[in-house]
């Protein structure tokens, strides 16, 4: 073999090596373009006026989100109540019994269902409670949100809970424990950083979620705290104002998102401190 | 005439077809230490767990014959009182990692919601810490995770959470088979402290430890009891062949 070879190899090698790095910046760029340019747009908007005051109707300048914001976050409380119960302990059940045919099929629909687009569930969301109950609500966009919620809760908990030795719970039931108090006094609380994080991401997931709220919670350019009215939420807020012709409204919605993004990176940022302050050594 | 605590007959346990124990009869007499050695795979583990119904945990594993504790059978109780009954140390320490040390040796009555008044508590984790050797080492950490121990502390651990439940029989599962030789020696001497209040079971495949702790051994091979007797019997004048060859090393 003739040194040049060997060179021209040693040189296709390290331009392979620059090739990824190149390309794993660029994975970085997007966000970065989106925290500038948002950040650039919404940050001259906020202020503690924006934060408190629902939106001036029409003609008149000023105004704020309030009604969007706690919208939001009713919308999402109310959902995680729904799927953070449901999605652990079905995770649980996954975990405890992996060869079952209910398993089977269970993990199956989960994972279905994490690829079904959010306005499908939306437009279900809207044929099982909206149609029936006789008009939009807060409550019908919140089982929306928790049915999106749902696999990445579950598939979380099945995952952290998969990788806890055997025997921990080999401990827990020779000391004469039931079912349940093994699951939730020894696994769930040695698994809990892994499905916390868990829960976190699908609130992040969802919050910025259009289209199942279009037609349950519907919007409202009013504040309103019952869930069984229709509600404002801060991406329904964007959606509509950013495509109105107005510039306050424009505004309002770039002021908006900027939340919405400071929300979402919060969350992803609070989820990782969690993960590794409550993460239970072995 | 010593009286029998642990008494099998023709006790048979599988894993699905696979057929592990086979037609067992044993009498194990109250606070002995009784080991229990064989060759890898030869079902002494698995008779172990069906003392204390562990084997039923394991998907299609399956048991029959009869296995009583003081006359009542064992398959008849709920699990959960055999389990307070038979107190259980496995291969691997495993103390709860998210507990305290003080917690762990409670765990049987803290994580089963069972009420204790703090000076029961106290006195429950003093007494059981000491009789397992810990308690002066561990007494001004006792809030400290468990599984900041040492391995053999940890596993003196693991037999004071058994103890503290206060049961009849304590089952052992190889337990010094993940540890050092000066922990071992630690726990050995703990069988001798512990069987003036409980009957040991100990499952080993380390003869000498089988030679040095127990009143009695039972040699199992194949899922057969091949000999049950007294230990210095048993490795001075062994009846069977394979029990023969087994001790003087022609097979392991």
């Amino acid at each position: 073999m003739n040194i040049g070879s060997v060179k021209y190899r040693i040189g296709k090698s390290s331009g392979f090596q620059i090739l990824t790095m190149v390309l794993a910046f660029a994975c970085v760029v997007p966000l970065l373009f989106i925290l500038f340019f948002i950040i650039q747009a919404g940050i001259t908007k906020i202020n503690w006026h924006f934060l408190v005051n629902i939106p001036k109707p029409v003609g008149e300048t000023g105004g704020g989100i309030a009604n969007a914001l706690v919208g939001s976050i009713i919308i999402i409380v109310v959902a995680s109540v729904i799927a953070v119960p449901i999605g652990i302990l079905a995770g649980v059940y996954l975990a405890e019994n992996r060869k079952s045919r209910l398993a089977y099929w269970c993990r199956l629909s989960v994972d279905i269902l994490q690829g079904v687009p959010s306005i499908v569930i939306g437009i279900v969301a809207y044929f099982w409670l909206v149609k029936p109950l006789g008009g939009f609500s807060a409550l019908s966009g919140s089982v929306a949100l928790a049915i999106m919620m749902l696999p990445i809760i579950v598939r979380s908990t099945e995952e952290t809970l998969k990788l806890l030795p055997d025997s921990l719970k080999e401990a827990a039931y020779a000391l004469g424990m039931p079912f349940h108090r093994v699951i939730f006094k020894v696994i769930v609380p040695v698994g809990v950083s892994g499905i916390l994080s868990g829960v976190m991401l699908s609130i992040a997931r969802i919050t910025g979620e259009t289209a199942p709220l279009l037609f349950t919670a519907f919007g409202n350019p009013y504040l309103s705290t019952n869930v069984t009215k229709p509600m404002q939420s801060l991406p329904l807020l964007i959606f509509n104002y950013a495509t109105s012709p107005y510039n306050d409204w424009h505004d309002l919605a770039w002021g908006a998102s900027l939340i919405l993004l400071f929300w979402v990176l919060f969350l992803n940022i609070f989820t990782k401190l969690i993960t590794r302050k409550w993460k239970v050594q072995l | 005439m010593e009286s029998t605590i642990i008494k099998s007959r023709d006790f048979n346990a599988s894993f699905g077809s696979n057929h592990v124990v086979k037609n067992v009869n044993i009498d194990i007499p109250r606070n002995h230490v009784i080991a229990v050695m064989g060759p890898s795979g030869c079902g002494k583990t698995t008779y172990l767990r069906c003392i204390n119904r562990m084997h039923e945990l394991i998907p299609g594993a399956t048991s029959s014959g009869e296995m009583k504790i003081n006359d009542e059978n064992i398959y008849d109780m709920h699990p959960i009182f055999v389990r307070l009954k038979i107190g259980m140390v496995f291969q691997r320490p495993n103390p709860f990692p998210n507990l305290s040390i003080y917690d762990n040796v409670i765990a049987g009555y803290k994580l089963n919601g069972i009420k204790l008044a703090k000076a029961d508590r106290d006195r429950i984790v003093e007494h059981s810490l000491t009789r397992v050797a810990l308690w002066k080492e561990v007494k001004d950490s006792l809030t400290k995770k468990g599984s900041f121990l040492s391995g053999g502390q940890q596993q003196r651990l693991c037999i004071a959470r058994a103890v503290a439940m206060e049961p009849e029989v304590l089952l052992f599962d190889e337990p010094t088979s993940a540890l050092d030789p000066i922990s071992t020696s630690t726990v050995e001497e703990l069988f001798h402290e512990l069987k003036t209040n409980y009957t040991l079971i100990i499952v080993t495949h380390n003869m000498q430890q089988a030679a040095r702790v127990s009143d009695k051994t039972a040699f199992f091979y194949m899922g057969e009891l091949v000999e049950y007797d007294e230990t210095k019997t048993m490795f001075t004048n062994p009846k069977d062949n394979r029990t023969q060859n087994y001790i003087t090393g022609r097979f392991s």
